[in-house]
């Protein structure tokens, strides 16, 4: 393998929006929102930036194609800048890109920024996949939803460790609880009260079995940080670094969905994409090493199997880890510890730059209420696409030695 | 000799108690009462002419060789396309050869019975060797109309050659009469009747037994000797009479299947006659007649063969596979006839690439994988480079269809964001005994009945209709085996 890019990134500064449904604001408002914040994080002018990378996932909504709705509303000098969108990875691939850029030497100081404007669509939930999902996809494919997708995790995983239907449903309902008692702490989280079991079992039914309680929230957003070489980090004054220690995607090439190996229960790609993060990162045992996670919980149960696919909980053991309270914030590995896609809702562009932003809050210890003792390395993940056929993107990030 | 080698059936599952319809029509319409007794069959929201006709016909071809059929003839009165040959799309469903002679039969209560005439011919003329009649009928009516209650839905189909004839050819002799009993208009969405006495007095009889006497009198047989009388008339009684005036006991003439599913437009005659040879012995003479500006007569005689012929649902297999549907209202929204807020996500574009789906007609309507050569795996759908990770071959496969393959549930939700006529919108990924897997819409399922391992077949179904456009794109979905199929 190649050596990676471990420490050879640090993170300058980062910014990131209350998440909600914000009415008042369309993506133009919502990047500003996010890169003042950064900026002044950074402590860097906005010409100092070389490139950018732009993530939005639907450019239907607001921001147009190519990477012209960055620029446009940041102003940015006339530099390089790139649109990337890869599903529901696309803020993390935002992140590569600027991140690959500095550890190349290609530039210094490079931007990613992510931002997604659900609310305009009229929808709840994603908008509808039509003939814009490709001129077969649509022909070809049920008439799936998200959650109906995702939701088909669960009668494979029940069905390969020969569990109830009942038991299941109570462990990815206590995923949600744990991450509505974070997010109720955070001030930037869209939904902010705690629930109890009870409520969310007893909540309205989606796709089956996952309840609307299972769901992420729907909601605007945007996230985006400056990168620089940890020496030009330095330079600029910054003492306390947190750098990039891994940044791996793994994408599925159809073995999922048309071959005989994959049982359904688990994501293909996250285990490949986490053992390369680990690798890079130099992490030997990640149960004992990562401090804390942020997961792809679009649903409970997506989270609930990559538990395991992060190789955290033993394959088969993440209904007893849920039920040990092993990823609560006072477990071993506390998991979305922001709340989670569950209460910051899911701006597909911005979701993997929240994520990163929260582990680089608790890595300088700026998490106010949530803040965990002494952490020093943070994983955060993403998951496209469907369950058999997916992208899947894991970065790690950590203080700098 | 040339005769039927073949049948097949479809009745969908779906069944509505008249005492449903009429209880809902009562208050403006009590006279409806006198129709209102057993059940019509009804297609699911994904059901047309089109599909059902595909279902008989492959129940019909089953075991054959289908690289035999040289011609392809489809009846219906309520096809999908005005303009885009329908026995096109079924010979592409069907997977037949592409020398396949094809063409559609409309506009008559007696199409079906035309297309079955037109295929005799066609094997007569020396031309054709094996030749597939398939009909089928979606009628749609106003609600609290008489034909609400009497129509019902359904196909058959019946492959015709001239090796292992289990129903002889004996002849056939027609009656041309523009009487207008009923007509559909162009452009429009109901038929128009007009009174039934009429039909009866001057349609009925006077017309068919013009017919039936000029095939009797023509082949030389005479009625005692018929063992079936095989004519659909909502009117039992008046079947009966025709044949008391033949000499045919009333004991001979076949049910119109009034009470179990319904008259299926211009399928029925077929329907009621592979109904007919489901029960039929050797030696037996089925006298099968269909009325319709005029009358066509054709004789049949049971072969010794028709013992040969098994693993067919036929009629009477599609009849027992059976589930009630209750709600009227149900029935009226798979009929559009009420209009309702399916929400945002019915708002969906579903345009049809047409480019796109004949590059993928073979996949898309005909459920044609590949098989790699190299290593051997199956696979759906059949793409350039081969999905076993040891071998990955570039253009290695052949095509292998799946249409038959055998099924199980891999994974499956029951999904009430997505929109559907149907919900929760049932799917999952469906694995193949013999290697190959995908996702799939599952469909004729109760509601529970979906779980991981259940045993599916694969079945012709609408996709989505593009209203805007009047395009009806099919597919190929999953549909829970019954127990008594896994036997």
């Amino acid at each position: 393998m190649a050596e990676g890019i471990r420490d050879k990134v640090a993170i300058l500064g980062m910014g990131c929006t209350k998440f909600g449904e914000r009415w008042e604001s369309g993506p133009e408002n919502l990047i500003v929102e996010a890169f003042e914040e950064c900026l002044q994080d950074a402590g860097i002018d906005k010409n100092e930036i070389q490139a950018a990378w732009f993530g939005t996932c639907y450019d239907e909504i607001g921001t147009g194609k190519a990477a012209l709705g960055l620029p446009g509303v940041l102003r940015l000098p006339y530099i390089p800048v790139t649109r990337v969108e890869n599903m529901c990875a696309t803020g993390t691939e935002a992140f590569r890109g600027a991140a690959y850029a500095v550890a190349s030497g290609a530039c210094d100081i490079a931007l990613a920024l992510g931002v997604e404007k659900l609310k305009d669509t009229g929808y709840g939930g994603l908008p509808a996949i039509d003939s814009h999902s490709g001129s077969l996809n649509g022909q070809v494919m049920p008439n799936m939803s998200a959650p109906g997708a995702f939701a088909q995790l669960a009668s494979a995983y029940r069905a390969k460790h020969n569990i109830k239907k009942e038991d299941l449903k109570r462990a990815i309902g206590m995923v949600s609880v744990k991450s509505h008692d974070n997010g109720a702490k955070n001030p930037k989280a869209h939904l902010r009260r705690p629930t109890t079991i009870e409520q969310v079992l007893a909540s309205p039914i989606i796709a089956d079995p996952l309840g609307l309680f299972d769901c992420c929230g729907v909601s605007d957003g945007s996230a985006c940080a400056i990168v620089t070489t940890p020496e030009i980090a330095k330079s600029l004054g910054k003492t306390d670094l947190v750098t990039i220690k891994a940044l791996q995607l793994s994408v599925s090439n159809g073995q999922e969905a048309g071959y005989k190996d994959w049982d359904g229960s688990y994501f293909a790609t996250t285990r490949q994409a986490s053992k390369r993060a680990y690798e890079e990162a130099g992490i030997k045992k990640p149960r004992d090493e990562i401090n804390m996670v942020e997961l792809h919980d679009c649903f409970s149960i997506t989270e609930f199997v990559t538990y395991e696919d992060i190789y955290i909980s033993p394959e088969g053991g993440a209904m007893k880890d849920v039920m040990d309270g092993f990823y609560n914030a006072d477990g071993k590995v506390p998991a979305q510890i922001d709340g989670g896609l569950k209460c910051f809702g899911h701006p597909i562009g911005a979701s993997g730059l929240r994520m990163i932003y929260e582990m680089y809050l608790q890595l300088l210890g700026r998490a106010e209420d949530r803040q965990l003792k002494d952490p020093k390395f943070g994983l955060t993940h993403n998951l496209g696409g469907f369950p058999f056929q997916n992208v899947s993107a894991i970065s790690i990030v950590g203080r700098y030695n | 000799m040339i005769g039927i080698t073949s049948y097949g059936g479809y009745i969908p599952r779906l069944r509505m108690n008249r005492g449903t319809i009429y209880g809902a029509n009562a208050w403006m319409a009590p006279g409806l009462i006198a129709f209102a007794s057993g059940e019509r069959s009804m297609c699911n929201w994904d059901e047309d002419s089109l599909t059902m006709a595909v279902e008989a016909s492959m129940d019909c071809i089953n075991g054959m060789d289908k690289d035999k059929i040289d011609l392809a003839y489809v009846a219906s009165l309520t096809f999908p396309f005005l303009d885009r040959q329908n026995a096109g799309i079924l010979s592409t469903a069907l997977n037949l050869k592409e020398s396949v002679e094809s063409a559609d039969f409309s506009s008559s209560m007696r199409a079906g019975a035309s297309a079955l005439l037109a295929g005799l011919n066609a094997l007569k003329s020396g031309d054709y060797e094996n030749v597939l009649v398939a009909a089928g009928d979606r009628r749609i009516s106003k609600m609290a109309y008489l034909p609400e209650l009497w129509y019902g839905d359904g196909a058959a189909a019946l492959l015709l050659g001239s090796d292992n004839v289990i129903a002889e050819f004996k002849g056939a002799y027609t009656i041309t009469d523009d009487f207008v009993d009923h007509f559909h208009g162009a452009n429009q969405r109901f038929d128009y009747n007009w009174e039934e006495r009429w039909i009866r007095d001057e349609g009925f009889n006077k017309i068919v037994p013009k017919a039936i006497k000029g095939l009797l009198d023509k082949v030389g047989v005479e009625g005692k000797d018929i063992a079936r009388f095989v004519m659909p008339c909502i009117f039992p009684r008046v079947v009966a009479g025709i044949g008391a005036k033949f000499g045919i006991e009333a004991d001979k003439v076949h049910d119109n299947m009034h009470n179990v599913c319904g008259e299926t437009g211009t399928a029925h005659s077929l329907v009621m006659l592979v109904s007919a040879l489901q029960e039929a012995k050797p030696g037996d003479k089925i006298l099968y007649a269909a009325f319709g500006q005029g009358c066509t007569a054709i004789l049949f005689e049971v072969t010794k063969d028709i013992g040969k012929l098994n693993g067919r649902a036929g009629i009477q297999g599609a009849l027992a596979e059976r589930k009630e549907e209750g709600n009227y209202i149900k029935f009226l929204t798979y009929r559009e006839l009420v209009i309702q807020d399916w929400g945002m996500r019915a708002e969906a574009d579903w345009k049809t690439a047409l480019t796109t789906l004949y590059r993928n007609k073979k996949r898309i309507l005909g459920m044609v994988g590949g098989k790699c050569t190299k290593c051997g795996t199956a696979q759906f759908p059949k793409m350039d480079v081969c999905v076993n990770p040891d071998c990955g071959a570039i253009k290695s496969q052949e095509d292998l269809e799946f249409a038959n393959q055998p099924g199980k549930v891999k994974t499956y939700t029951g999904d009430l964001l997505t929109y559907t006529l149907d919900p929760p919108a049932h799917y999952g990924m469906v694995e193949f005994e013999n290697g190959g897997r995908s996702m799939f819409d599952f469909t004729d399922y109760d509601i529970g009945q979906i779980d991981v391992g259940l045993p599916v077949k694969m079945v012709f179904r609408i996709r989505n209709i593009d209203k805007e456009r009047g395009f009806t794109q099919y597919i190929w979905k999953a549909k829970p085996i019954l127990k008594k199929e896994e036997a």
